[in-house]
């Protein structure tokens, strides 16, 4: 049986891991309220966008922007990838990688593969697995993300799109449905998929608050031109929320691990602590014995 | 006195502007217009440039805008921006930093320079520092 001091130092060590994992916790809830104010604020630009984009998609046909035809033949991926900079948050990287390996086993399987990383964890496991990197964007994740990130990194992949150099884009991001809830997701973005996805069963017709229904929109320029502007846009938008979502999963998902942590600490705590008190009574019972067989064998 | 209408600015970080105007003027890429209440339903995208308007007590107004969209119904303006900054915001020494960088950046004219992003953030930068300049 261990002696008690080693115990008594087990516990110590214990307690100390705890009160990290519970501070680590609270950092986790207050960073994942400021990306949760970062998603609110982005919530009014992205909807009045796609309502506009909605309004004007339903007038257009498939062939006013080079971005929503499909390559005949697709030959070059390329696959961004939101994960988070640091760790110590449960299965939340591994969970996104996950999405990322098995759609290089099947959807993928055969075709030229690039990544375009946004955390370190996945540019980590992009590089270990001598995967090719076209960019990455590390120290981003979790703080406050600037829009002119997606709106560049987006511009990118749009011109290597239109030049021939990549054929489909893919984006794998976690999904925020919940404190408890996120979910690794894949959405292809380029080629856009179709406009009647955007068009969704948005009427064409703007309507104003009273909801009464407007004549359609003057267009300036005309209506094609103003849906091939704004459809790069509505590219870097996707991106833009893919990576408030991932940041604020991360949060999530590292308050969820902290949690489990501290619990965990708690736990081990309880059971070096009826360890350490067995192990006392056993020393004062021993001790015990050794007295009343002296005194036995004095009285002999 | 003009009838009030609803004026909204929005970026993807934030609300820029959200309240009751008399007018606005704003640069559509095809030229400036100005819109009073009872405009009918229009849609224009935005060059940069800044955009006027006057509150509801009738005190003039002007933000920056980076290009953009705006809708405009009836009863309110809507204008889609990727950045937008009421005059007072202009960081002017950022956007003087800005200029000098893009226009060194043109200037070098090394291969690898990106002319039209460089040409555009000088555009951005001379416009912000134009009207933190304006008194």
């Amino acid at each position: 049986m261990a002696t008690l001091k080693e115990v008594q130092s087990k516990i110590v060590s214990v307690k100390k891991t705890k009160q990290i994992t519970s501070a680590m916790k609270m950092v986790a809830t207050s960073r994942l309220r400021g990306s949760q104010n970062a998603m609110e604020a982005f919530k009014p630009y992205a909807s009045k966008f796609s309502e506009v984009l909605g309004s004007i998609a339903g007038k257009s046909g498939e062939d006013v922007s080079p971005l929503l035809i499909s390559k005949d033949e697709v030959k070059k991926v390329a696959v961004l990838l939101c994960t988070s900079d640091r760790g110590l948050c449960g299965g939340f990287n591994i969970n996104l990688i996950n999405k990322a390996v098995k759609m290089l086993k099947s959807e993928l399987q055969g075709k030229e593969v690039s990544f375009v990383c946004y955390g370190k964890k996945g540019r980590d496991w992009a590089k270990k697995q001598g995967n090719p990197i076209d960019a990455e964007y590390i120290g981003i994740m979790g703080g406050n993300v600037d829009f002119s990130v997606a709106s560049g990194s987006g511009q990118a992949l749009i011109d290597s799109f239109l030049e021939g150099d990549v054929d489909e884009v893919y984006l794998i991001y976690s999904d925020f449905q919940g404190m408890a809830k996120q979910i690794p997701t894949v959405k292809q973005i380029l080629p856009i998929p179709s406009l009647d996805e955007i068009v969704e069963q948005e009427d064409t017709a703007p309507v104003d608050d009273a909801g009464t229904f407007l004549p359609e929109h003057i267009c300036e320029p005309s209506s094609d031109a103003l849906l091939g502007k704004m459809l790069p846009k509505n590219i870097f938008i996707q991106i833009y929320d893919a990576l408030l979502q991932t940041s604020t999963s991360e949060h999530a998902a590292r308050m969820r691990a902290m949690e489990n942590a501290t619990k965990a600490c708690e736990d081990i705590v309880d059971e070096l602590q009826t360890i350490f008190n067995k192990t006392r009574q056993a020393g004062i019972t021993s001790d015990l014995m050794d007295i009343v067989g002296g005194a036995e064998a004095l009285k002999g | 006195m003009a009838d009030k209408f609803f004026l909204e600015v929005v970026t993807p970080q934030k609300a820029v502007v959200s309240e009751a105007i008399q007018s606005i003027s704003a640069p559509g890429s095809e030229g400036e217009f100005c819109a009073l209440k009872g405009h009918t339903t229009f849609l224009t995208s935005l060059k940069i440039g800044s955009i006027r308007y006057k509150d509801a007590a009738g005190n003039e107004r002007m933000l920056f805008v980076n290009g953009g969209f705006a809708e405009v119904l009836p009863n309110k303006v809507t204008i889609l921006a990727e950045s937008a900054e009421r005059r007072k915001d202009i960081d002017l020494t950022r956007a003087k930093e800005a200029q000098a960088r893009a226009e060194r950046r043109l200037s070098d004219k090394a291969a690898d320079t990106d002319i039209v992003r460089a040409q555009a953030a000088l555009h951005r930068a001379i416009f912000r520092i134009k009207m933190a300049e304006i008194r």
